[in-house]
């Protein structure tokens, strides 16, 4: 323990948290926490080895996918993946892409104007409507999901992505509202009283202080909306069929009909993961931020 | 300006002239305007479904039968308590929910723990760890019914061979603990960031000021850390539960409910009895259990964290 308190400077390998970079705390450089370093790695390694699998696995031939004792060298191969897309994925990826971008787009516009009427310049009974909207999340989608059937009959709009939209909208507002509230929560009031000394309306003063100073959370934010929306599958294997159908509808239709394609089956799956596994890489620091909702104010 | 900041500091104390009053009024509106949107979406999409929902447990509605439709009261009620299934779904759902939120929560906070120093790699390891959160579920659901725990190809069964276990057919012997542990393994990045979160919100002079007095690592973390981390492990739960509760995708995907229905949660055995049963009105009794059930539950807990909001509000 004594050297923490006489080192300041970084550890070598300190680099990845960029500003945010804390002195070191516990004994980095010693030989206890070199052994600590290589348990960390080693656990890390042992958690994504299903990941690491699945994308071997995509590389392979059939035979070679399903061997016993299983295969761990042989020659790549991108025949998997070109099998997959010549399977008419694009669609399942469009709609995806719909259901995703509009549904967290329309959060976002409802969410920032709500957190701010929850924060800034609360409402009476704040913690009531707080309280509203995260017990529609404890609401089971499958105590709903019979209405809503009939209501999009009735409608005309079963197996149609914009019923989608509006479901996975719903779907992730709560969480929105929450997470966007305790950012605002996080800008000072000094500046808030600047811009209402300068005369600045609501939209003026949402749109040119409160909306930069809170960019982030509205990212990570967006981010945690991205994530459950394209991931989402119980509306979409309920409400779609051939037109509306989105990316896990797609992969569950490849792993029912075509019998145990292991390698395809990977390949299939790595496809349908890898743009939320792209952006929640790209967007780590915002991820950690949004989860954290803004330090639990 | 002047009479703004004067009504919004009056307000609640009951404004005296009718000026005031409309002043108030319009003040009041306008602080909820930018609330309605949301609000009323909210209402919209989900209390009307729920009223139906309510509606539709009243009535004996089976779509496979031709009598049609009629009013019952509560008999839909009576019926589920005395299934045996839809108790067994209800204890596989608690097992389900309770296993895994505690499991990833063990889990995440020692990954945590070990990320919260520097070393070599670091943003590496998080990254790795971060992975299997942002897997599509479906995806997770595939690659480990059948990469991992296939009896005769499964990398799983496989390892455990090595020691000499096994195989195990993982899914029809042990489909519980299969769903958990696909469950855990997603659920604990989610975990860990959360309580990473809160390990690195810590402020940095009481661990010092710890280490001074002689504390050491565990005492600390025992006595310094670990009540800091409080807030963040309730959070973690309460929204690691609600997420899990509803678990549907591995459910469906790896053992179907299976075998027979020893490994079906709340959703699946509603989805079967809605949408494969054709029982509409017993599909919705089981909902109205479940959506009291589960606010009970959680009204509880969230009671308990908005507590800690309101102090420090």
């Amino acid at each position: 323990m004594a050297t923490t308190l006489t080192s300041p400077t970084p550890a070598p390998g300190a680099a990845g948290e960029g500003p945010a970079a804390r002195a070191p705390r516990r004994r980095t450089g010693s030989a206890g926490g070199r052994l600590l370093t290589i348990l960390t790695w080693l656990l890390a390694l042992v958690f994504f080895a299903p990941v690491l699998w699945m994308v071997t696995t995509s590389f392979k031939q059939e035979n070679a996918a399903a061997s016993t004792p299983p295969t761990f060298v042989f020659e790549p191969t991108l025949q998997q993946y070109a099998d997959v897309l010549a399977q008419n994925a694009g669609p399942y990826f469009a709609n995806s892409l719909i259901a995703t971008g509009v549904s967290t787009l329309l959060v976002i516009a409802l969410a920032v104007p709500a957190a701010y009427a929850l924060s800034i310049r609360p409402v009476q009974k704040t913690s009531d409507v707080l309280f509203f909207f995260i017990s529609t999340k404890m609401l089971p989608v499958v105590a709903v999901i019979m209405p809503i059937y009939v209501i999009s009959g009735r409608l005309h709009v079963l197996d149609n992505v914009w019923t989608l939209v509006v479901l996975y909208t719903s779907m992730n507002l709560p969480i929105a509202v929450w997470m966007m509230r305790s950012f605002f929560q996080e800008v000072p009031s000094e500046v808030l009283e600047a811009a209402q000394m300068d005369g600045a309306g609501l939209m003026k003063t949402l749109r040119s202080v409160l909306i930069p100073m809170v960019a982030p959370g509205i990212a990570a934010t967006a981010l945690i909306c991205v994530i459950f929306s394209w991931n989402e599958f119980f509306f979409a294997l309920n409400l779609t069929a051939a037109k509306a159908a989105t990316v896990p509808v797609f992969l569950m239709g490849t792993m029912t009909s075509e019998g145990l394609f292991l390698a395809k089956l990977s390949a299939a799956s790595v496809l349908a993961s890898l743009p939320v596994v792209l952006a929640g890489w790209a967007a780590q620091k915002q991820l950690v931020r949004g989860l954290s909702m803004g330090a639990v104010k | 300006m002047s009479t703004e900041t004067a009504v919004r500091r009056g307000e609640g104390a009951g404004p005296a002239s009718p000026e005031a009053r409309r002043a108030a009024r319009r003040e009041g509106w306008s602080r909820r305007l930018p609330l309605l949107p949301a609000l009323i979406f909210t209402i919209i999409v989900t209390q009307i479904p729920f009223a139906m929902t309510i509606w539709y447990s009243l009535r004996s509605w089976n779509l496979l039968r031709p009598d049609g439709e009629t009013f019952v009261w509560f008999q839909n009620f009576v019926d589920i308590f005395a299934d045996s299934t839809f108790r067994g779904a209800a204890v596989n759902s608690i097992l389900i929910t309770l296993g895994c939120v505690f499991a990833s929560l063990i889990l995440g906070t020692l990954f945590a723990i070990l990320l919260d120093r520097e070393f070599l790699g670091r943003g590496i390891v998080r990254t790795l760890l971060i992975t299997p959160f942002l897997i599509m579920p479906a995806a997770t659901s595939m690659l480990w019914s059948v990469s991992m725990l296939n009896p005769s190809f499964g990398l799983l069964n496989w390892v455990i061979g090595l020691v000499g276990i096994g195989p195990i057919d993982f899914t029809s012997q042990l489909p519980l603990f299969s769903v958990i542990m696909a469950l855990v393994w997603q659920w604990t990045p989610f975990m860990m960031l959360l309580i990473l979160a809160g390990l690195q919100a810590q402020p940095k002079d009481v661990l010092e000021a710890a280490s001074l007095d002689g504390a050491g690592w565990g005492k600390t973390f025992l006595f310094v850390t670990l009540p800091q981390l409080r807030r963040y492990i309730e959070l973690a739960v309460l929204l690691g539960a609600i997420y899990v509760v509803n678990t549907f995708d591995q459910i469906y995907l790896m053992t179907a409910g299976g075998p027979g229905t020893a490994s079906a949660n709340l959703p699946f055995y509603i989805y079967q009895r809605a949408f494969l049963g054709f029982d509409v009105g017993q599909a919705a009794a089981m909902g109205v259990v479940t959506v009291i059930a589960t606010i009970i539950i959680a009204t509880f807990a969230l009671r308990l964290i908005f507590r800690s909001f309101d102090v420090k509000d």
